[in-house]
């Protein structure tokens, strides 16, 4: 939610450094940066000693008392010896025994190279579109072939594909999914919005699309989940009924849309006015003037921050967990909710976090990259 | 338009003749009002069949309208209130106002925490201590890249985890850390304390007084009189001679250890610790760049110059840096605190008793979800509309004023 700010923050230069009177080397360097005044030598000190030891009892915990296996007893794994080093040793047995589950869900298991595959297809497409010389037309043909056969993989059906209805589906594709198809259909609603927040000749579509963006970006997302949830059936006419995760990905389309097109109408905003009275002065129609002069360059000047924007959706689909839907915290925490493994949640937690971090992480690097690029054509 | 009508240079031009609409398609005016009409007419339309189905299925479902239901006793447990609740007894419409209590409760708490432990990381980046730059460095890109549900989890459980009442933490005298909450020591109201309470309102304003008058010196004579040993008379030894005259009446309600549970004392719930811990330390993350980045967007020029007019660092981070940077900090820290404020949604996920959670309780008993909805959206908007409201005051208040 919060990546609006990060794009103000990541502008900024780096700190000065000034030249050093003292040698080089590391005597030179400890001397400067760590033990410059008597202040500064306290608190390296006071903060050594706090790593140290919460280091060490982290290290003693995660690694050298961690269980890492426990017998198969008559009903499943044996959990006494977990249970016994609680909150001395962790768990890791857990997570061997677990993964699968927190990954793909109730997905059939003997079918589950096919999520698997879903879910490389997904980070192979990322990173295709994150390199800047595919950034061309033929990348959206690449993106609705790959989402295709996404969904081919994953309902099955044909090409001799066993058919797995949708609620057996779960984990992290289902995280995957609601953040890829969320972004990749909030995207040209956003652009549209944007678009007619800006339109003075059409004060009624103006009203609209403010009212729009500003209501929904005052809700908290929970909010609309539970209107996915609860109040879209009331909507339908009698007998039609849409799947959750279909109502769930509604609205979170709608609530990407608004997020999305503030940051759009930034970049048309930053836009030198000349280029669309030369545009006009061309004599283009409104269409062409935005599809070949408007957009290409307001939509280049705020990659940086869409990507941010993408990174706080990507963590915002754990909220689906609230209203049940089977995503990857869901998953994670149904896992530990068996009365076996019960009380295991920090090993379970961990795990979350780290696939969590991992795609937040690139994202975000990738996205200063970028900026870095982008700064230097700019500043040349 | 209007400026190219005074503009000299076409004072010769024809002036283009008025015309009126003409009903051809090639007429701009036309076109718009056209597309005007029919998104409206399209949006019309869909809201209008929505509603029918609406109407049709609830009345299919026996679910009536309105918000009659406001006035209906409602039996939800509420553990957590800052009013009296009686299940049952009390109303839908007084739990939703505790609910509406309970968020505010997180938010002011959490808001102020948050910008406290925010700026301190943000320094802390820009300190020339290599270790403390790293450290929060590391805060920073790891608590931003994981979702607040997962951390507030997180919290929820580590609190949980904590022994029983018999083996409490008791890190401090009257102050016990169980899975039961965080047990504090009360002070006890007696009535004389609104005589210490009325002595320190009227310090303030006393020592507001002279530190006006001080500029006011100040900008006559050049020399300012010292402010703050005033102002430590004012507003710390004068309210303790007050309460010192009255004889010091002081009792403290302290937490005890009866059978299996404490008695007596303050209480804050694991829920609400969880929930506020959780969004403080996930949104410091934010604020921490904020700050960051609005120190260093000031020229480091400003620090030299103000130095060179022999400024001593303190005076210069308060009256030369700090005012230049608050101009950047101020609109995007305003995000985050409406950000601190929907995400205490989540409170639902840990079970303390916020709007939504209590609302969603609310829904399920009453089958109204329409309206609940509705009135949760709204409290959120006035929230939302009012800190921003407040904040875009505070931002023309300290911008700059340019001639």
């Amino acid at each position: 939610m919060g990546s609006s700010t990060t794009a103000a923050t990541a502008g900024a230069t780096p700190a000065r450094q000034r030249p050093s009177a003292a040698r080089i080397g590391p005597a030179a360097w400890l001397r400067a940066n760590l033990f410059g005044s008597w202040a500064s030598s306290a608190a390296t000190l006071v903060l050594l000693y706090l790593i140290l030891r919460a280091g060490w009892s982290f290290i003693d915990w995660a690694v050298i008392r961690a269980i890492w296996q426990v017998p198969a007893g008559a009903h499943g794994p044996d959990t006494t010896i977990c249970r016994q080093a609680q909150g001395i040793g962790a768990c890791w047995a857990v997570v061997g025994e677990k993964y699968r589950f927190i990954l793909f869900g109730f997905y059939p298991y003997a079918e589950q190279w096919r999520p698997a595959l879903v879910v490389a297809l997904f980070i192979a497409l990322f990173i295709v579109s994150g390199v800047r010389r595919f950034w061309r037309r033929e990348l959206a043909l690449l993106w609705i072939a790959t989402l295709v056969a996404i969904g081919v993989l994953m309902w099955g059906g044909v090409l001799g594909l066993s058919y797995v209805p949708q609620n057996q589906w779960g984990g992290l594709p289902i995280t995957l999914i609601l953040a890829t198809f969320g972004l990749a259909l909030a995207f040209p609603l956003a652009v549209a919005v944007a678009l007619g927040r800006r339109a003075t000749s059409l004060p009624a579509v103006r009203l609209l699309c403010v009212i729009y963006v500003e209501l929904i970006r005052g809700v908290p997302l929970i909010t609309l989940l539970f209107m996915a949830s609860v109040m879209f059936p009331l909507f339908l006419p009698q007998g039609v009924d849409i799947d959750k995760l279909l109502r769930a990905q509604v609205a979170f389309i709608l609530f990407a849309a608004a997020y999305l097109a503030e940051v759009v109408r930034g970049g048309l905003q930053a836009l030198p006015k000349g280029q669309s009275e030369a545009a006009d002065a061309l004599g283009l129609s409104y269409w062409q003037k935005t599809r070949l002069i408007i957009l290409p360059q307001a939509l280049r000047l705020v990659i940086p921050p869409l990507v941010n924007t993408f990174i706080g959706f990507f963590k915002d689909t754990s909220l689906v967990l609230i209203i049940g839907i089977f995503d990857l915290m869901k998953s994670g925490t149904v896992a530990i909710a068996e009365p076996a493994w019960q009380g295991l949640s920090s090993e379970i937690y961990i795990l979350l976090a780290v696939i969590y971090f991992a795609f937040c992480f690139s994202m975000s690097k990738y996205s200063r990259n970028l900026e870095r690029t982008f700064g230097r054509a700019r500043n040349r | 338009m209007s400026a190219a009508a005074g503009d000299p240079r076409l004072a010769g031009a024809r002036r283009a003749p008025r015309r009126r609409m003409r009903l051809s398609w090639s007429d701009p005016k036309l076109r718009t009002i056209v597309w005007q009409v029919v998104i409206l007419g399209v949006l019309a339309a869909i809201v209008c069949y929505l509603a029918a189905n609406t109407s049709r299925n609830l009345s299919a479902r026996h679910i009536a309208t309105g918000f009659g239901f406001l006035a209906q006793p409602a039996s939800i447990p509420i553990g957590e209130t800052l009013l009296s609740w009686t299940p049952s007894v009390d109303t839908y419409g007084r739990a939703m106002l505790i609910g509406v209590l309970n968020t505010l409760k997180v938010a002011v708490v959490g808001v102020v925490l948050a910008t406290i432990w925010g700026t301190l990381i943000g320094i802390g980046r820009l300190s020339g201590n290599w270790l403390i730059a790293r450290l929060t460095a590391i805060y920073v890109e790891t608590l931003r890249d994981v979702p607040v549900l997962l951390q507030l989890l997180f919290w929820y459980t580590l609190l949980n985890a904590l022994p029983g009442p018999r083996q409490a933490f008791h890190p401090l005298p009257g102050v016990f850390l169980s899975n039961r909450g965080i047990k504090i020591p009360l002070l006890e109201w007696q009535p004389s304390h609104i005589w210490v309470l009325l002595a320190a309102v009227v310090g303030v304003v006393l020592t507001l007084l002279w530190r006006a008058r001080a500029a006011r010196r100040q900008a006559m004579s050049g020399t300012r009189p010292a402010v703050w040993p005033i102002g430590l008379l004012l507003i710390a030894v004068f309210p303790v001679a007050v309460w010192a005259a009255l004889g010091a009446p002081f009792a403290l309600d302290v937490p005890a250890l009866r059978g299996f549970n404490f008695r007596g004392g303050g209480t804050i719930t694991p829920e609400y610790a969880a929930l506020t811990l959780g969004l403080v330390v996930y949104t410091a993350s934010y604020i921490a760049e904020i700050v960051r980045s609005g120190i260093q967007a000031v020229p480091h020029g400003q620090w030299e110059a103000a130095a060179a007019l022999g400024l001593h660092r303190g005076f210069v981070l308060r009256h030369v840096v700090l005012p230049q940077a608050l101009r950047v900090i101020v609109p995007p820290m305003t995000s985050q605190y409406l950000n601190l404020i929907k995400n205490s949604s989540l409170a639902i996920a840990i079970g303390y008793q916020d709007i939504v959670s209590i609302t969603g309780t609310m829904l399920n008993q009453t089958g109204q979800s329409i309206e609940s909805i509705a009135l949760v959206m709204v409290v959120y908007l006035v929230f939302s509309l009012s800190i921003s409201a407040f904040m875009n005051w505070y931002n023309a208040h300290i911008a700059l004023v340019e001639r």
